[in-house]
């Protein structure tokens, strides 16, 4: 019943590690698309034009309430129908990028939300241009309460990687199952994706801590 | 091919896989409550032999991806001599994966309610069983209700993933039409529509309803 070879688990190692690369990668590449249009989202939601706002508002809420698979296929299969041929890891990263920075606007939101009214006051009475005052006053005060839930979110990204496979990026639970298929044998290299995820999810999460209290301490909030 | 012949067409298909994503979701919802209510409880206790197993698997599933877990439930347990038929092993991984999240807001509900309530229901000589269910379980509800919303929708999103062991839902329906059809914008974006009405018009409509009918039934209003 329990017949793990440990010969096939170090054969197949280095293969799974390089694979790991790729998904970190691909989480890497997601994440930085998600910051920036992320903010790009958020702050659209606080312009005055009301047609704007409810539109972001809306699209936020779409992507944020379907699956984050479907999307993939979507970015992956509608391009080519007009003409548009984008590789597996440029959709995969569009899909990714797209509905994460959903999930981010909403942390910047409530990160901006935070910074107390006098602050806009202040930087009103001394007559500053709106980019000077997001960018010099609001943005760096959002920051420190919004860290928390960008870090749980570069988590989030990564252990949604897996999704990527199923369009061939050649991350992690691809090569799983490259591998899988290969040898017929998925006890190995199934769990030891799970192993892998674990490794690097669990202390990520404390790290992400740690840095944000750095920050705190930096800034001088508490 | 306008899109409505495309949806006259394909209706069907899309009605089935909305019937099975709409199957695989009640189940799961109903299988992550009680797993997340027997995790969380469990977390609490001051036993650490009780509380042990409920951390191990609060980490794992948290700590690993739903597909990792999905795929390891439908080709690896049955090394072990547990075959899942890939319907109930779809709704078993989304269970599992999003109890191990509901888990900690059990925990915090809990936690959230205040020490007077415990001590109160202690004074009055309340078995810890009943002092729990008719106490600090209802209030506890309550401060839980909100995240619990959000994690409902996240649920709904997680069962795409079960097309993947080609369990028929609407995912499954849409990548097999955008096979037959190569009409991909019209397959996926209808199957797209379905999934935000479904959250936005059923789920989280009942949500705000729960949360309405509970803090009537608390006197909070």
């Amino acid at each position: 019943m329990f017949d793990w070879k440990w010969d096939f688990t170090f054969e197949i190692l280095p293969r799974l590690g390089w694979a790991t690369l790729n998904t970190l990668i691909a989480a890497g590449g997601g994440y930085a698309i998600a910051i920036v249009l992320g903010l790009a989202l958020a702050l659209a939601q606080r312009s005055p034009y009301r047609a704007l706002t409810l539109v972001v508002r809306e699209a936020v809420e779409f992507i944020r309430s379907t699956p984050l698979v479907l999307q993939i296929f979507f970015v992956f299969y509608v391009g080519p129908q007009f003409g548009i041929r984008l590789s597996p890891w440029t959709s995969g990263m569009i899909a990714i990028g797209l509905h994460y920075s959903a999930y981010l606007s909403e942390v910047y939101r409530g990160g901006i939300e935070s910074v107390p009214k006098g602050q806009w006051e202040a930087c009103r009475s001394l007559s500053m241009s709106t980019s000077d005052t997001y960018f010099r006053i609001i943005i760096p005060q959002a920051l420190p309460p919004a860290l928390a839930g960008m870090g749980n979110y570069l988590v989030g990204i990564f252990k949604d990687t897996p999704m990527l496979s199923v369009i061939g990026v050649a991350e992690l639970m691809h090569a799983a199952n490259a591998i899988g298929s290969e040898h017929y044998r998925f006890l190995e290299p199934y769990t030891l994706v799970g192993i892998i995820f674990l490794a690097i999810s669990l202390p990520s999460a404390g790290l992400i801590r740690t840095f944000e209290a750095w920050v705190r301490k930096r800034l001088g909030m508490s | 091919m306008t899109y409505w012949e495309f949806l006259s067409e394909n209706g069907g298909r899309f009605f089935d896989g909305t019937l099975t994503t709409a199957a695989q979701f009640f189940l799961s919802a109903i299988f992550a409550i009680l797993f997340a209510l027997i995790a969380g409880l469990m977390k609490l206790s001051d036993n650490v032999f009780v509380r042990s197993p409920a951390v191990v698997y609060i980490e794992i599933f948290r700590g690993t991806s739903l597909l990792v877990q999905l795929y390891w439930i439908f080709f690896v347990l049955p090394l072990f001599g547990i075959t899942l038929e890939k319907f109930t092993a779809g709704f078993i991984a989304v269970s599992m994966n999003l109890g191990a999240y509901g888990a900690e807001l059990v925990r915090g509900g809990i936690q959230s309610v205040p020490k007077g309530q415990w001590e109160a229901a202690y004074s009055l000589s309340m078995s810890p069983a009943k002092r729990m269910w008719r106490i600090i379980l209802p209030q506890a509800l309550v401060n839980m209700l909100p995240p619990w919303g959000n994690l409902l929708i996240e649920l709904l999103k997680a069962t795409a993933l079960v097309s993947l062991i080609s369990v028929a839902d609407l995912m499954f329906e849409a990548k097999q039409i955008n096979g037959s059809t190569f009409l991909s914008a019209q397959a996926f974006g209808t199957a797209l529509i379905i999934y935000y009405i479904f959250a936005r018009l059923i789920v989280t409509p009942f949500m705000r309803w729960m949360e309405r009918v509970m803090a009537r039934k608390m006197g909070r209003v």
